[in-house]
């Protein structure tokens, strides 16, 4: 296991004051918080950037881990010395930030974290129904457009036979409808923990989120494609094959168009009641004159076209 | 055979009353009802027994609750928070767009 160094994750001096380390922690917050934060791995920072301040927010904990010493570096193997905690007292040892989020490291120094994140589970108000759970799913965009069936590997907290809290694992066939929008999200019935006594079930919640695609972007139901066409393409106008996320379909370009015009394609985007749009941005590409007669060619289109492309501009 | 579990789409046409959004959301009734006074969310009818909350207020919801218990933040903050993260949002998407047709 290896040993984090919980000054170091908040960015504060071992001695620092209670103020500072909460100052430090506020701001780092709000750069890592997974709502705020577009940072790759902020979840991850967040959730150890939390743990870090349960721990030294709280005088109890902070002296307990201040007493393993401060000859540890960060990453290094850690084992906890035997009795390490002894004398001190924990009020609140089995509360913690987040469900199944805590490092085996905090896990070995203040125990397994018990029920939810603290703070949110305070507001429930049911006493016997089981807990909601929420996880996201990444699929394809061209998942969206036909539905898809996933296995989703959940991990929930239980109490085991001996009473001791153990992370129980279990896969779940679902099956994604069509039509489902980025950051929407889905409810499976009854799959939340199960209920106190004879309290029915909570639910569980995925929230969707679409893999980055390397040609369409999504907004809402509408999917967005950047479409390179030739200059003669869109000047004389052409029907020309377009990719959609689950085939190809014909759009016709009309004549005169110009670079960052949008063409829609009606009801091709997601599907729904109504679906959304394909909207083409069209790019202009320029081919570039190599050979001689393709040099000759844009030498006739300066004579031609008495064009003045900086006329606006007015020189 | 395993079982397949069907989904079920939380979109426009799915409505929460009060109560079911909090239980949904493990929250308090007076911290929904602040989040509509700051018109994060907008249910429909006239007072609190008869509202119907669009299911695609979810994601609002439970990140308010989340800023508001992660940085100490008050329900305008979280407000504030959620509107400009939306504004974020709006134009890291144009900005994708342009930046792609600018390689």
């Amino acid at each position: 296991m290896d040993y984090k160094d919980y000054y170091k994750i908040v960015g504060v001096e071992r001695g620092a004051t209670q103020d500072a380390i909460k100052r430090a922690y506020r701001k780092l917050a709000r750069k890592y918080h997974p709502d705020v934060s577009k940072v790759k791995d902020a979840e991850a920072k967040f959730k150890e950037l939390g743990e870090a301040y349960e721990v030294l927010k709280d005088p109890e904990k902070r002296a307990a881990y201040d007493q393993l010493g401060s000859n540890w570096q960060s990453g290094q193997d850690f084992k906890p010395p035997p009795n390490w905690d002894a004398g001190f007292e924990f009020s609140d040892r089995y509360t913690n930030y987040s469900d199944v989020g805590s490092s085996d490291f905090f896990e070995s120094l203040f125990g397994h974290a018990a029920g939810s994140r603290a703070g949110y589970q305070n507001y429930s108000n049911s006493q016997s129904r089981g807990k909601d759970h929420h996880a996201k799913i990444l699929i394809d965009i061209s998942d969206s457009y036909q539905g898809v069936i996933r296995d989703i590997v959940l991990k929930t907290p239980e109490i085991d036979e001996y009473g001791k809290l153990v992370n129980k694992q279990r896969t779940l066939n679902v099956k994604i409808p069509k039509g489902v929008k980025q950051g929407q999200k889905i409810r499976l019935a009854a799959q939340g923990s199960k209920g106190v006594g004879s309290g029915p079930s909570g639910d569980l919640y995925l929230e969707i989120e679409f893999k980055p695609h390397p040609v369409f972007s999504v907004e809402g139901k509408d999917i967005y494609i950047k479409l390179p066409v030739a200059p003669w393409e869109a000047a004389l106008g052409a029907t020309i094959t377009l990719p959609t996320p689950i085939s190809k379909v014909e759009l016709k370009i009309p004549p005169g168009s110009s670079g960052g015009s949008k063409l829609r394609l009606k009801g091709q985007g997601i599907p729904g009641k109504p679906s959304g749009d394909i909207i083409a941005i069209l790019e202009i590409s320029i081919p570039n004159a190599k050979s001689e007669a393709e040099k000759a060619l844009y030498r006739q289109m300066e004579q031609t076209f008495k064009f003045h492309p900086r006329k606006a501009l007015g020189v | 055979m395993k079982k397949l579990h069907v989904g079920e789409i939380l979109d426009e046409q799915v409505e929460f009353t009060l109560s079911e959004l909090c239980l949904i959301c493990n929250s308090e009734e007076s911290l929904i009802i602040k989040l509509v006074d700051e018109g994060v969310i907008k249910p429909k009818g006239e007072n609190h027994e008869n509202w119907k909350f669009s299911a695609i207020h979810l994601k609002s919801v439970h990140s308010a609750i989340r800023l508001e218990h992660d940085l100490g933040v008050n329900t305008a903050g979280a407000a504030l928070a959620l509107d400009l993260i939306k504004e974020v949002e709006r134009l890291r998407f144009q900005l994708k767009l342009y930046e792609d047709s600018h390689d």
